[in-house]
């Protein structure tokens, strides 16, 4: 029985984790042309009500990607995209300024409800004394509410739609949009700058401790529709920020494009703590139908002793290709790599982080568990490099894969660069496999072979599992048990 | 309660089970003894479940139930247990999980609910006390860094939670210190009851001065070649195998 769709009928059953569905909703949609012209820019940007300044971002962005090759040395192999057969802007129709939940879509909540997000729950619950999550919804390509926005901003955090940022704070998007990922950095970011269409925006002033860890959960909806999703957050001098990002995506036949960026820039003291659950849908058992997921995410440690940490579950997608990386440009700052790559059937993943070092007693750490079963691939790639200037550069890599079966692949891929004799790197690395010996000894303990598996990996996967905020890492451990459905037997 | 006919089972296609017959009745304690390598791990596990043997002829009932139609796991839930020669080891896997995860499995294999955490969590410390063992080793990945003995405990404290029918305890007394034989022996005896049956594995009759087996069996080449009381232990204990391996080689 094929692994995935195995894995969905399991999970339809025994209905813990809604969110791997795959609903469609029905929701009359206002989208661009098909393809990506000018024109497609010019569109995309009018329906932002985007001042002319960042229509002239896009556009140049635009021309220099109508230059650039799609990269081709990762470890994954996919036919070609037609990015000219693709539709680059949909939006739900009846979100045209919603202001408060009750005026959102009921269709829009349901699918909400679906994915398990409790929106109104949430608002209900803002006077409760407990641990808050803030939630920014992207429903496609627009933001479709914003909860708790009224405290945030009395705490003086700015936490909105990137396309609202723009409109609002331009002085900020200005001088930080395109400043950690410029414009021309690589065809998947270059693509998203033309033609992003949402995604959110943090501003943390200075000294400030976010008072709530903030989430945003995206999710594909429009056929054909690429997302190309766009987050920037900046922490101010002093000030602290914890953001967590959880993605899902309904069933598809074909491939969906997903090219997102991610700009972290961190101040003087100041830390932002990035964590990722990505469980967009696989593909079948051959691959069929998965999305494409290019990702850029960088973040900046611009300011002394400032700190960025990328925490990631990645159980989704036919195709990853991501590399959460850290510039370590002020003197002291410390730049943090925590990834669970889990990859079954014919998924291919191909990532891992970069950590730039280029300030003095910059500090770093990479912590990579790669997890592949059925036909997967799963590459851990990771770069660390210490400029002439980074004296008394650290890092720390360990990196460990875990392999599923005979049929799948685990590759690790370390490059290491330093141009300071002071720099001080480690690195530890080993493959293994699940033992039939410890498979057995669950077994006689009464745990199914599937129970036994997921047991086994969570062991592997704990140390990560631990960066994760505690509200999610429940959610994560179980998301790592259903994505290694039908991985055994 | 175990019912075991002509067993032969073998392992890339080596024969190690040759006809091994074998009758353990509800609330018996039976010690089987004998040479290194005549096939007693072998027999705990072709019954308890493990693949890469084949059963080649004969048959395993448990209460009438033919063990070798079930799956591993469905074995463990219909209440075989064997506490192993040589425990595993599952790092990062804290060892209250794993107990909770099989207790549950096997609760949920009956038809039954989790047991609700507080109630576990009792549980586990209450016969965890007993076996002196400590909520640091609880909280640490499952068997990793435990000693030899620790490890035998802890398939004790298995045994205790998961209350079996059928207890195959394998050299569960080697690598014991005299103190710990004591704690083991005092652990499998408070579980000795009228619809509970145990197979001792054991090399010394000094597990069986604690635990006094109902009925002793000498296994040699892969059969039963003897059976008696409790005094053929200490038999073998003064005269060796000699005689018995020279016995079924013929
Ligand atoms: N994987 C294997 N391949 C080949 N032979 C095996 C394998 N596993 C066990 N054997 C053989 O099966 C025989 C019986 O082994 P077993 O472990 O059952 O003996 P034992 O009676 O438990 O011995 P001990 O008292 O040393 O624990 C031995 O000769 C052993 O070498
Ligand atoms: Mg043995």
């Amino acid at each position: 029985m094929p692994a995935v769709q195995e894995t969905v009928a399991r999970v339809r059953e025994i209905d813990v984790d809604q969110y791997k569905y795959g609903f469609v909703t029905n929701i009359e949609s206002d989208r661009a042309e098909k393809g990506l012209s000018e024109d497609t820019v010019r569109f995309i940007s009018a329906k932002k009500g985007e001042p002319e300044w960042m229509l002239e971002w896009r556009l140049d962005a635009y021309r220099r990607w109508r230059t650039m090759v799609e990269p081709d040395w990762a470890r994954v192999d996919y036919p070609p995209i037609a990015y000219d057969e693709l539709y680059y802007y949909s939006a739900p129709k009846s979100t045209a300024g919603p202001k408060t939940l009750d005026e959102v879509d009921p269709e829009l909540l349901r699918t909400y409800e679906k994915l398990g997000i409790p929106l109104r729950e949430q608002e209900i619950l803002a006077g409760v004394e407990q641990r808050r999550v803030a939630v920014d919804a992207v429903f496609d390509s627009v933001s479709v509410a914003t909860t708790f926005k009224k405290e945030l901003a009395q705490a003086g955090v700015i936490f909105c739609p990137i396309s609202e940022a723009i409109r609002e704070h331009p002085e900020l998007v200005k001088k930080y949009l395109g400043s950690v990922v410029p414009t021309s950095d690589n065809f998947f970011a270059t693509l998203n700058s033309a033609v992003f269409s949402d995604g959110s925006f943090v501003y943390v002033p200075k000294g400030v401790r976010c008072p709530m860890e903030l989430s945003t959960y995206f999710r594909i909806n429009e056929q054909n529709t690429g997302q190309f999703e766009r987050t920037l957050i900046i922490a101010d001098e002093g000030s602290f920020v914890s953001y967590l990002e959880g993605c899902t995506a309904p069933m598809r036949d074909e491939n969906q494009l997903h090219a997102a960026v991610v700009e972290l820039v961190a101040h003087d003291d100041a830390e932002i703590k990035y964590s990722t659950v990505q469980n967009w849908y696989p593909g079948d058992a051959e691959g069929k139908g998965g999305i494409y997921n290019f990702v850029t995410k960088r973040g900046d440690c611009r300011g002394r002793n400032s700190k960025i940490s990328w925490t990631q579950v990645e159980t989704g997608s036919a195709i990853t290709w991501k590399y959460p990386s850290c510039i370590l440009r002020g003197d002291g700052s410390r730049g943090e790599f925590y990834s669970i790559a889990i990859s079954n059937g014919r998924q291919q993943v191909d990532s891992g982080t970069k950590m730039i070092h280029l300030g003095k007693n910059t500090t770093s750490k990479i912590i990579s568990k790669g997890i592949s079963a059925g036909r997967s691939q799963n590459t851990y790639r990771g770069l660390v490099s210490a400029h002439r200037k980074a004296t008394n550069a650290r890092n720390f890599t360990n990196c460990d894969s875990l392999l599923i079966g005979d049929e799948c692949g685990a590759h690790t891929v370390p490059y290491l660069e330093a141009k300071t004799s002071t720099a001080v790197f480690e690195h530890e690395a080993t493959t293994s496999k699940i033992s039939d010996d410890q498979k057995f000894y669950c077994l006689q303990r009464g745990l199914s072979e599937e129970e036994a598996v997921a047991l086994i990996v969570n062991g592997f996967v704990k140390d990560v599992l631990q960066q994760l905020p505690m509200e999610f890492a429940v959610e994560a451990q179980k998301l790592i048990s259903i994505s290694l459905e039908g991985s055994v037997g | 309660m175990l019912s075991i006919k002509n067993l032969h089972a073998s392992i890339e296609d080596k024969p190690i089970l040759r006809g091994l017959d074998l009758e353990v009745k509800p609330g018996e304690v039976h010690a089987i003894m004998g040479p290194n390598g005549s096939g007693k791990s072998t027999l705990s596990y072709v019954l308890a479940g493990k693949d890469d043997y084949e059963v080649t002829e004969g048959s395993a009932t448990l209460d009438g139930q033919d063990l070798f139609a079930l799956a591993a796991d469905e074995r463990a839930a219909a209440g075989l247990f064997l506490a192993f020669q040589y425990p595993l080891e599952i790092p990062g896997v804290a060892t209250m999980t794993f107990l909770k995860a099989a207790v549950n499995a096997q609760r949920r294999a009956r038809g039954e609910g989790d047991l609700p955490t507080p109630q576990f969590m009792k549980l586990v410390r209450e016969k965890a006390d007993g076996l002196g063992i400590s909520s640091d080793m609880l909280k640490r990945g499952l068997n990793v860094g435990f000693s030899g003995g620790e490890k035998k405990r802890n398939e004790i404290l298995q045994m205790a939670l998961l209350e079996p029918k059928l207890c195959v305890l394998d050299e569960t007394d080697s690598g014991l210190d005299i103190d710990a034989l004591k704690v083991v022996s005092e652990g499998v005896n408070a579980l000795r009851a009228k619809d509970r049956a145990f197979v001792v594995i054991t090399h010394y009759q000094r597990l069986l001065d604690h635990i006094a087996p109902d009925v002793v069996h000498v296994m040699a080449k892969g059969r039963i070649v003897r059976t008696g009381g409790p005094e053929l232990a200490h038999e073998l204990e003064a005269r060796g195998y000699a005689d018995y391996v020279g016995e079924a080689a013929a």
